[in-house]
Formats: structure tokens, sequence, C-alpha cells
């Protein structure tokens, strides 16, 4: 994609700029797609309509919600540290949205293709914790800190099973470069790395259960990560109010609120990619596969995964602090670290 | 398996306390009520509960009200179970006078509590899955609860703030497709709380947040007087409509709840919620029973006395409410009006006990306790 819009503009700032935007004019309706989801999905799972007023069926209630929120007046507690607590919501979006610089979207279109793109995904992904806590210290408030704080412990014991499953993956797969592991995919439905990846033999189907345990460690660690239900212990809304974004208003909280969303892709991208062949289409090269379709099935299979989170969010009910260590450090961890063993093994005798 | 629990075990950290206000304005505290505690951390070390925020001098206002015009201040102490407030009120003064309401009357006003006592129980178990996080069996639970309230809407003309226990018998007949619309209330109700037992309460997440939290020793719950389902989910088979029954009670059949060890302990905060399930369910059969027998015919307003005016004496009356013993000490000195009318509030007596099991906990745990203990304020602080 980079050299096609190079080829087009020639190689000057301009072109530079418009490939940075192309992701942001995909996070935009995204995000309002997203909400509506939450809203509807929300909604029907607990028997009632949701909204119903703006446009048909209540279809422009995000972009309501977007409005008022620029609407509302920017408020800043005079007790604030001022200039960590306006550059907060600013550095946990850019985290979310640094991550879709080298997420494919089709084999043809990826805004930056580095070959660390894996990589690069995880350093910017505990990005955003940085920002929770700046936003939690400078707000001043109990609530926020407190919040904070179990940010920093969420994310960081939950890192660490999601960097395991990254490597396992990039060890079978021989790379770090996000379309090789794709293109690795390719083809049959059996080909995907959750069905054991395409390197022949029938000893693969031995391990498949190691890459079953390693979907389901990165779904679990993936909602931890966007401090989603029954992780939103950060935000959790019944005890420490609305947790680090407590003082936040306006567009300031339209940006954490946004970063959420665009977290929710980034990991359910991260998860398609990883597992579920990326672009590729489940029916084999030869029936709905292309660059077209392509996006089709990556932003599909992507957006299944955000249903999933939603789904999670309605039905399940909050951890505690201690009991989110016990998961991450006790259970994930091992298991992780296990199935990493199992994997290597597989990637030597092949 | 066996189940795993963590200790609180960080070993000795020295570090600066935090003093944290949680409420007057707060998701979680259930109204107005504030609760000052002491951090270390997440562990809370010390809780003080300040109350009043919501005090209207409830007792001193009843002394300037005649009888009948005290039944409607009675139903703003518990606004969620309205009907079960007004009963001890009514059954205290109706015992100084000497009144023998008619059977049709008793029947009307067992179904009304019972039902009432489902919808209070409702909200009980929706806003405590609220606070640990669970959304929808909240919607679930009110859904069902509109019904009983719109039954509610129909025959006493309020959603919430009854006024529909006279003395002497009730404010109006019930309506004419009433005994259908309870049966219909009771058939969704069982429906629902089944979906809830799965969705909530065996939920796995639910339970690891929910036993061994809050643990009430049953002496404990004893010495504060605590009552109702956090003195039940204890382990102590204590409800007044088995142990002293009043009105007719004695006629049905049906099983006081306790906690068991089953999945918690007996005491924890899962328990006081298991009781209160388990209670909607015996609600139900109270009212299938009643509703067999109760009488087709009879009147409902001709036994009242045109002037309330007991006669000089005094009486302690009460009644098992969904939240626990409410009781009314009632002075009266002939003439319309109470010389001096004491409640015994449950929430209030109830809420005593949070200090003594709260400390050790998280900050989420402390909320969770605080929500199955279910407090109303306006009882707390009358």
């Amino acid at each position: 994609m980079g050299n096609f819009v190079f080829d087009l503009i020639g190689k000057n700032i301009v072109a530079a700029l418009v490939i940075c935007i192309i992701p942001l004019v995909f996070i935009l309706p995204y995000a309002l797609i997203a909400i509506l989801g939450e809203l509807k999905i929300g909604a029907w799972m607990q028997d009632r309509v949701g909204p119903m007023r703006t446009g048909w069926k209540g279809v422009l209630q995000p972009v309501a919600e977007v409005v008022k929120l620029l609407q509302k007046e920017d408020i800043t507690p005079t007790i604030a540290n001022k200039p960590l607590f306006n550059l907060a919501p600013f550095i946990v979006f850019i985290g979310a949205f640094a991550a879709f610089a080298v997420l494919p979207f089709s084999e043809k279109f990826i805004p930056s293709g580095i070959n660390l793109g894996l990589f690069f995904v995880f350093a910017v992904g505990s990005f955003a914790v940085i920002g929770i806590v700046m936003g939690g210290w400078a707000s001043n408030n109990k609530y926020s800190l407190l919040g904070a704080m179990r940010s920093v412990a969420q994310i960081i014991s939950y890192e660490l099973p999601a960097g395991m499953v990254f490597l396992s993956i990039a060890t079978i797969a021989g790379t770090l470069d996000m379309q090789t592991i794709i293109l690795n995919q390719s083809g049959p439905i059996w080909n995907w790395y959750i069905f054991g990846g395409p390197q022949g033999g029938a000893i693969k189907f031995l391990f498949i259960p190691f890459f079953v345990i390693l979907f389901i460690v990165y779904l679990i660690s993936s909602l931890a990560e966007t401090n989603r239900t029954p992780f939103d212990i950060p935000e959790g809304e019944s005890e420490i109010v609305a947790g680090y974004h407590t003082e936040y208003s306006g567009m300031k909280f339209a940006m954490f609120f946004m970063a959420e969303y665009a977290n929710m892709y980034v990991v359910s991208a991260i998860i398609v990619i990883l597992f579920l062949g990326g672009w590729s289409s489940p029916f084999g090269t030869s029936f709905m596969d292309g660059p077209i379709w392509g996006i089709f099935w990556m932003v599909g299979k992507a957006f299944f995964f955000v249903f999933v989170q939603i789904w999670l969010r309605w039905t399940l009910p909050r951890l505690r602090v201690d009991q989110l260590m016990y998961l991450g450090w006790k259970v994930l961890l091992p298991l992780s670290i296990a199935c990493f063993m199992a994997i290597a093994f597989l990637a030597m005798i092949n | 398996m066996e189940r795993k629990f963590i200790e609180y075990d960080f070993g000795r950290v020295d570090s600066e306390r935090m003093r944290l206000n949680v409420g007057p304005q707060h998701p979680s505290t259930h109204g107005v009520l504030r609760l000052e505690i002491e951090l270390e951390g997440e562990i809370v070390t010390d809780v003080i509960p300040h109350i009043g925020y919501l005090h209207r001098c409830f007792e001193k206002y009843c002394e300037q009200m005649q009888y009948p015009q005290v039944i409607p201040y009675i139903d703003r102490l518990d606004y969620i179970a309205s009907m079960n407030n007004e009963w001890p009120f009514v059954m205290g003064v109706e015992k100084m006078m000497n009144i023998q309401v008619p059977e049709r009357v008793e029947y009307i006003r067992v179904i009304f509590a019972e039902l009432n006592r489902i919808a209070n129980h409702q909200i009980a178990v929706a806003t405590f899955g609220m606070d640990a996080g669970a959304f929808t069996p909240f919607l679930y639970l009110f859904r069902d609860r509109e019904m009983i309230l719109n039954l509610f809407e129909h025959t006493s003309g309020a959603r919430l703030l009854y006024n529909y226990f006279w003395v002497g018998g009730l404010a109006h007949d019930v309506p004419p497709n009433f005994k259908d619309t309870a049966l219909n209330i009771i058939k969704t109700v069982r429906a629902t709380n089944e979906e809830v037992m799965r969705l909530l309460m065996g939920n796995k997440i639910f339970v690891e947040r929910t036993v061994k939290v809050g643990i009430l020793p049953a002496d404990v719950a004893i010495n504060f007087a605590c009552s109702g389902p956090v003195l039940r989910g204890s382990g102590v088979e204590w409800d007044l409509r088995k142990a002293q029954p009043y009105s007719i009670y004695d006629r049905f059949d049906f099983n006081v709840c306790v906690g068991s060890n089953e999945i918690g302990v007996i005491g924890d905060s899962w328990n006081r919620n298991i009781v209160r399930m388990n209670e909607m369910e015996q609600s139900c059969r109270i009212i299938e029973q009643a509703i067999a027998q109760m009488p087709n015919e009879g009147d409902v307003r001709e036994k009242f006395p045109k002037k309330v005016r007991p006669p000089k004496g005094e009486i302690y009356c009460s009644a098992e409410n969904p939240k626990g013993e409410l009781g009314f000490y009632l002075v009266a000195d002939g003439g319309n009006k109470p010389f001096r009318l004491k409640s015994r509030p449950t929430s209030f007596v109830n809420l005593a006990v949070l200090p003594e099991i709260c400390k050790g906990y998280m900050v989420a745990d402390l909320i969770l306790i605080l929500g199955s203990i279910d407090i109303v304020l306006g009882e707390v602080d009358r």
C-alpha cells in the first residue's frame, strides 16, 4: 500500500500524511459501528430495544454521542497536574492508533509493511498503560489513582502470557512479519495456526491442543489488555466510580473511549492474524479469495471477535484484583510457557 | 476439584494509609450513604458509615399526624417494600382497637406482602449482581418486577408508595383479574429466577467473587440484632412468619430458608443472596396457596372505623419485612394522633454490622458486602 501511494503522489510529505490518515479513516467509522454494536447488542441481550430516536432505529446514536461529547465543557480539576492531565488521553490513543500502522487489511493493503510487525504491535500496545497511569495520577483523585494502580498491575501481568503467545507463533512461523505469518496460513482452513499451521505431517495433529490453548490464552489476555469485562477492573464502575478517567470529561474522555474501541479492534485483528489466517479465505485460495475479498475476511473475522468482547461484557461479572493476578501469573503464564515449549519442539522437528 | 481461595497475605509493607470517602454520591452505595474507609493499598482497614443525609424526622412527624395519615409516611421508610412496611403499623393499631379484619382482607394482605417481598428480593439480587459487574441479570429481574408494580398500580393507583393497607381493611378492592395476574406473575418470576440462578448465582466468576467474602458468624449476627436474609444467611432459622405467626401465616406451608455450606460458607455474601433467591420461591408458594384459599366475595372497606382513636396504651407490633424485622412501638394517649411512634428499622440495624465484617477485605469486596446486606437509605435515615 505504501508503495502504491508513493507511486501515485511521489515520495514526499503529502504521501506520508496520506498513509498516516488511512488508518484513522478506518478507525472513526469503525468506532461508530462498534459503539452502535455495543448499544444494540447489549439491548438485544438484555431484552430491550436500545436507542431508537436518532435516525432509523437509532443508528445515528453514536454520532449523537460524539457530538454531545464535543459540545461538553472540558473540565480540568484545579488541583490536577495540568500538562500531564491534558497529555494522558492522547498518549492512550496514540498507543492504540500506532498499532494500526502495521495491521494488514489485505494482501496488498498494509499501511506500513515492516518486518517486525508483531513486535511493534506488542511494543505500542503497552504504551497505553503510561497514559493511564499519567491520567490517573495527574487527576489528583483517589479513585483515579486506585484505577491507575490496578491498571499497571493488570497490564503487566497479562502482557507476559500474550508475549509468550506471540513468541510461539513467531517461532513456528519463523518470522515477526505479519504478512508472512498470514501467507503461511493461506490455503485450506487447516493451514490456520489454530489448527496447527501449514507444516505437513500427521505429527501436527498432536500439537493442535497446544495451539487451541494458546488461542484461548491470548483471547483472555486480550480482554485484560483492552480493559473489557471481566477485566474492566481499572474502570470498575461499581467500585471506583470510573477508575482512571473519573475526572475526564468532554473530548478528552472521548479519546479514552475511542482508544478502548480502537484497542478492541487491534487485539481482535491480532487474534485473527495469529490464529485464523488473517485475510485469507476459509475456503482455500480458489474461492472468495483475493485482495478485495481479503479486506472482507480480515475485517469480518476481526469484527466477530469485537462482537465476542461485547458479548462477554454483557454476560460476565467482574473479577477482583487478586483473582486477576492469580489467573494471569498462576494459570495463563505457565500454560503459555508449556505451550511455547511444545510448539518450539514442533518447529524443531519440522 | 477442591475449590481454591486466595488469602490476602502480601506480607508487611509499610505504607501510608489512604482515607477515602465512598459516597454520598457513588454508584454503589445504594443511595446517599457515606462510607469513610481507610485503605492500605487496596485493603480496607477501617470503615465508618456516616448516615443521616436522608433524615426527615419521621418519628417526630408522626406525632403530628392522625393515624390514617401516618401510613403514607411509613411507605417512605423502605420505599422498595411499602406494602410490607404498612403492615406492622396497621396491625398494631388494629390490635389496640380490637378490630378483627375480614378473612378476605387478610388473604389479600398476605398476597400483596409476598408479591412485594418478591419485588424487593429481585432488586436486592439485581443490584448485588450489578455491584459485581453483571449488568444483564439486573435488567431481567427488573423486567419481572415491572409486572408486579403494574399489578400494584392497577390495585392501589401508585407504583411505589401505595397507602393500601388501612386500619381495618384495605383502601380498595382488588381488580377483577387479580388472581390470574398474580398467578401469571409467579410463573414468570419462577422462569426468570431459574435463568438468574444459572446466569448469575451459578456463574464461576460470581461465585469466586462472593464466596468467603464478608463472613458474618451467627453469634455476631445475633449480637447486632440482625434480621431477615442477613441473619438467615448466617444459618439462624428465624423468621417472624414462622417464629411468631401473625395474621394468617400459620395456614400456609412454606420453609424458612437458611444459608448452607453447600457452595459458600455459612454467612458469606453468596449465602445471603441465595437465601433471597430461595425466599422468592417460598413467597411464590405462599401466594399460590393464598389464591387457592382466598374467598371470592367479601367487602374490604366496610369495617373501617370512622375515627381511628386507639385507647390509651402501648404496643409493639412487628412483621417480617423482606429485609428483616420491621417493628413499631406505638404509645397512644386516646387521641387521634400517636403520642409516640418508635420504629425499629431493619436496614439501620443491619447496616450497623457492616464495619464488623468488612475489615481486611478489598475495596471491591466492601462494595459487594454492602450490596449483600441490602439496605435502603430511606429506612436507615428515616
